[in-house]
This record gives C-alpha cells, sequence and structure tokens, in this order.
C-alpha cells in the first residue's frame, strides 16, 4: 500500500484551474520528486496535501486513512511535516523557538528534547546560534532551520518545497546532502523542485509536472535520460 | 510645586496605565488579525455595565462580581471575532474595518436599550485609603490601578514570552500558514487573542468607572480612542510599544491638563501623536513595514 496516495485532484483558484487531475502515490522509504517549470502546480500540490488549499475534487490518503478534508492544522500530528517554500521561517521568534514551535503537537518533553539534540547533531549551526532571531540568520541556515523546525514533528514523511531556492552552491550540495541523509534514516521525502538535476540525483522516481498535468512519471534514473526531459529541464 | 508635579505624573501613570491595558487590546489583534477592532472601545463600556450589574443587581462582593466582569468581556471578545469577523477573514480591510464600527454602534445601542440614556451613578468598588509619602498623597484608587495594571503587563509579557500558547500566538500573528503547518490552530489562537484584549479591556473597564464613577453606554469611546492612539503611538503591532504608548499619552495628557489648559489636553495628545508618526511614522517601538491600515 502507498503511504501517500494522491487521486484525481484538482485545485482551482478562483476560476483558474491550477491542478487538472493528478495522480500519485509516494511508498515508505522512497524519495519522490516532482519537478516541472514555474507555475507548473508543484507548490499547489503540496499545499493541498497539508490542507492550507482545499481541493476542488480528489482523494489524499495517508497510510490509508482519507486526509482531504482534514484542516491544516491536523496533518502535522500524522506524522506528515513540510517545509514550506522560501523556507517561511518565523523571524522575530528565536532558532530554539522556531524549533519548539515544529514539534508543538507533541506532549513528551523527553522526547523532545531528544529530537532536538537529533536536530543540533545535523545542523550544529543552529545550536550555535539557539538564542538568535531567525530573521537574522543566512538564506541557507534559514532552511536548514526550516528543515530542522519540521523535523522536530518527528515526521514518517518529509514534504520539501524548493530546498535550493535562492542558496548559493555549496548550501545546495549541503541541503541535498541532509535530505539523503534523513532518506537514509528511514523518513520518506517527497521533494518539489525546480532544481531537476539534484532532484532526479536523489530521488528514487519521479513525477514531471506541466502546467496542471503530469507529462512523464518513472524511475529517476530512468527521466535523467529521457531526452525530453534532458532538453527541458536539465539544460542539455 | 514638586510635590504637585509628582501628583500629576502619578496622575497621569494612573490613567496612563489604564490607557496601555486598552492600548494591548488593539495592538495584540491587529498583530495577529491585521485589523483595527473599533469595537474594543465599547467592551470596556460592556466591562463598567457588568460590574454594576454584578455588584447592584446580583449584590456580589467586589472580588466575584470583577472576575465575572471580566470572563463577561473575555466571552463577548470571542463572541464578537466569531459572529463579525471571522467570516470576513479573508475579505478587504476595509469591509472588516466598517464591521468592526458596526459591532461598536451594536453594543453602544444595545446598552443603550437595556440601560437607557441617562447616566447612572456608579460608587467605587475599590475603597483602599490615600498613602501619604511626605508631602505626596497617593489616593487608593492610584496604588490600586498601579498594582493591578503592573501585574497584568507583566503576566501577558510572561505569558507571550515563556509560554508555548504564547509562542503560537507570535508565530500565528507573523504567518498563518507556517503556523497551521505547525500543528497550531489559528482559529483557536485568534479566539484566544481577543479573549485576552477584552479581558484586559474589562479590567481597564473596572479601573475606569471606579475612577469616574458613572455610567453612559458611551463611555468607552473616550478611552477607547485614546488607547489606540496610544497603541499607533507605541507601534501598532508591539506590546511593549503599547504599554509605554499608553502611560507616555496619560502623563502628557495629566501634565497638559495641569500646567497647560484642560480644554487643549487633548489637542496636545494628539498633536504629539502627529509629530510621533511624522518623525517615526511606524511609531516609537514599530516595526518598519508598508503595510496599510
Amino acid at each position: 500500500m502507498a503511504m501517500l496516495k494522491v487521486t484525481d485532484l484538482k485545485v482551482y483558484y478562483g476560476v483558474i484551474q491550477a491542478i487538472k487531475g493528478i495522480s500519485f502515490e509516494v511508498n515508505q522509504g522512497e524519495v519522490i520528486a516532482l519537478i516541472g517549470a514555474n507555475g507548473a502546480g508543484k507548490t499547489t500540490i503540496l499545499h493541498t496535501v497539508t490542507g492550507l488549499i482545499p481541493p476542488k475534487n480528489g482523494r489524499i490518503e495517508f497510510e490509508g486513512k482519507d486526509i482531504t478534508k482534514l484542516q491544516g492544522h491536523k496533518i502535522v500530528s500524522l506524522g506528515m511535516a513540510h517545509v514550506p517554500e522560501g523556507r517561511r521561517v518565523f523571524a522575530s521568534l528565536t532558532v530554539l523557538e522556531n524549533l519548539k514551535l515544529g514539534a508543538y503537537t507533541r506532549k513528551n518533553k523527553e522526547e523532545i528534547n531528544a529530537s532536538l539534540e537529533m536536530v543540533y547533531k545535523r545542523f550544529p549551526r543552529l545550536e550555535e546560534r539557539k538564542s538568535q532571531l531567525a530573521g537574522t540568520l543566512s538564506g541557507g541556515e534559514q532552511q536548514m532551520l526550516a528543515m530542522g523546525r519540521a523535523l522536530m514533528s518527528k515526521p514518517r514523511i518529509l514534504l520539501m518545497d524548493e530546498p535550493s531556492m535562492g542558496l548559493s552552491p555549496i548550501y545546495v550540495n549541503e541541503i541535498f546532502d541532509i535530505i539523503k541523509q534523513v532518506s537514509a534514516e528511514g523518513t520518506t521525502v517527497l521533494l518539489v523542485e525546480q532544481n531537476a538535476k539534484k532532484a532526479l540525483e536523489i530521488a528514487d522516481r519521479a513525477y514531471v509536472l506541466e502546467t496542471g498535468n503530469i507529462a512523464l512519471e518513472g524511475k529517476a534514473s530512468d527521466l535523467m535520460n529521457n531526452e525530453s526531459v534532458k532538453k527541458a529541464y536539465l539544460g542539455e | 510645586m514638586l510635590t504637585n508635579i509628582i501628583e500629576q505624573l502619578l496622575n497621569g501613570l494612573r490613567t496612563g496605565s489604564i490607557y496601555a491595558l486598552i492600548a494591548l487590546g488593539y495592538t495584540m489583534v491587529y498583530g495577529i488579525a491585521k485589523m483595527i477592532n473599533f469595537a474594543h472601545g465599547d467592551i470596556i463600556m460592556v466591562g463598567a455595565y457588568a460590574l454594576y450589574v454584578a455588584i447592584i443587581n446580583m449584590q456580589l462582593p467586589a472580588i466575584p462580581a470583577v472576575l465575572l466582569t471580566c470572563v463577561t468581556c473575555a466571552v463577548l471578545g470571542v463572541v464578537i471575532e466569531k459572529v463579525a469577523y471571522k467570516p470576513l477573514r479573508k475579505a478587504p480591510p476595509l469591509a472588516v474595518l466598517i464591521t468592526a464600527i458596526g459591532v461598536s454602534y451594536f453594543l453602544q445601542s444595545a446598552s443603550l436599550l437595556i440601560f437607557g440614556a441617562t447616566p447612572i451613578p456608579f460608587k467605587s468598588i475599590i475603597n483602599v485609603p490615600a498613602v501619604k509619602l511626605g508631602s505626596v498623597t497617593v489616593s487608593g484608587l492610584t496604588i490600586v490601578t498601579l498594582i493591578v495594571t503592573t501585574v497584568c503587563m507583566i503576566a501577558l509579557t510572561l505569558f507571550i514570552n515563556k509560554t508555548k500558547a504564547g509562542s503560537a500566538m507570535r508565530a500565528v500573528s507573523e504567518d498563518k500558514g507556517a503556523a497551521s503547518l505547525m500543528g497550531i490552530n489559528v482559529n483557536r489562537t485568534i479566539s484566544m487573542t481577543f479573549a485576552i484584549g477584552s479581558f484586559l479591556a474589562a479590567v481597564a473597564g473596572i479601573l475606569y468607572i471606579c475612577q469616574y464613577q458613572s455610567l453612559r453606554p458611551t463611555l468607552g469611546a473616550l478611552p477607547g480612542i485614546k488607547a489606540f492612539v496610544a497603541a499607533v503611538l507605541g507601534g501598532i503591532g508591539s506590546v511593549p510599544g503599547a504599554m509605554i504608548g499608553g502611560i507616555l499619552l496619560g502623563i502628557i495628557e495629566s501634565i497638559s491638563k495641569a500646567y497647560i489648559s484642560t480644554e487643549l489636553a487633548d489637542a496636545i495628545v494628539f498633536g504629539v501623536l502627529v509629530v510621533v508618526l511624522l518623525v517615526k511614522p511606524s511609531g516609537l517601538m514599530g516595526k518598519n513595514s508598508t503595510e496599510k491600515v
């Protein structure tokens, strides 16, 4: 059974149809990439899955449970964390406060502290800057904070929206290494990325989105060698 | 002369700390819902009448009457938000603003219907003897007001900065979508903000009515607008700003009344606002932003 299963999803912004009937699946342990140009609907899909936008039609199932109509704030406690596009860290809160909000729905203090230790181990820079306001961090550090904050909820699936956006190449490599590590430790990853090359390198399977439709899908390694993908997204 | 100045400063501090309590409601609601709740001043009025009903009609002792008043106003604040503002969460700001003015008139008219237009005399429930410090006399009301407002402000500051609910509140005021991704119930957080703001307005209403000792349906209008000015002066959205703005406003008002002119006091208060906004448009403690109210 698929861990996350999206069936015939349709999403509208007013009268404009952004998502035109998309179906995809994410299996336990996979890294799945959704790639496509600006405006293809990648972010909209993630927002719909985590309840920030209501779909017009379709069904979203997580671990067999229908979450299509579930309110956004109830999603995270099911084990699904979303690192939004543009990081969206709470700029006027400290790094530590941001991380603690990541564990907002968890009750056990000891377990939360254990998660905090793990996040600090993965992102030593966050520990160095824990009492600094998040707004004063660099873009790369904010991306780390957004990831750390999401990991604080101990998710079984991590949804990541454009983690490489606006980052220097060094940070991009670092972030993708961390995604690989997170995946190796057993967290399923659904990755939305414009940087198709990077995304296909770490993904198991991928879906190529074009203006609200899935144009192609398959193994990441196959898509990397697909002529039209090469031409349109890999710049070869 | 010095004695007089100190007494005037204390008066200003008393009025100012009441303004500050009210201003906190404006600023917190603005921070989280990005709206100016023009009905906030009328919560003070409802608080004053609720206290009157609790003391005179229900014959309650002072402390339970005060608690009942505060709870009534907190619940009213939440109900107003749910009924009038929540359906407009995605509406243009002007629609929300006009609705808030509508709610304000609704509350005034309701109390006009229930209690009539004739002012009702009300005896202060604060019967603490005045204290003499050297040649300065500090009234019991001033002492109680300063203690109560200080306690409220410290409690609120600790709540916002040190508790989980407080950081959730700050998160919602910064980014509702991201807060929702953390599992924070945005609607409940907004309700909580209205409850706290209205609770503080009730406390302010009680202190205010103990000072003026007369009930009218429009009694909330003037302290309401002054507190709004205080919130803008301090920087709308900023909690410490509302506290500083309120106290500053009270002191300026009291000093102008005593040494310049009673008639001109309000003009001077608003004049200070104009000057501050010319120099620092975001207010004393406000963040620089280009948001339009």
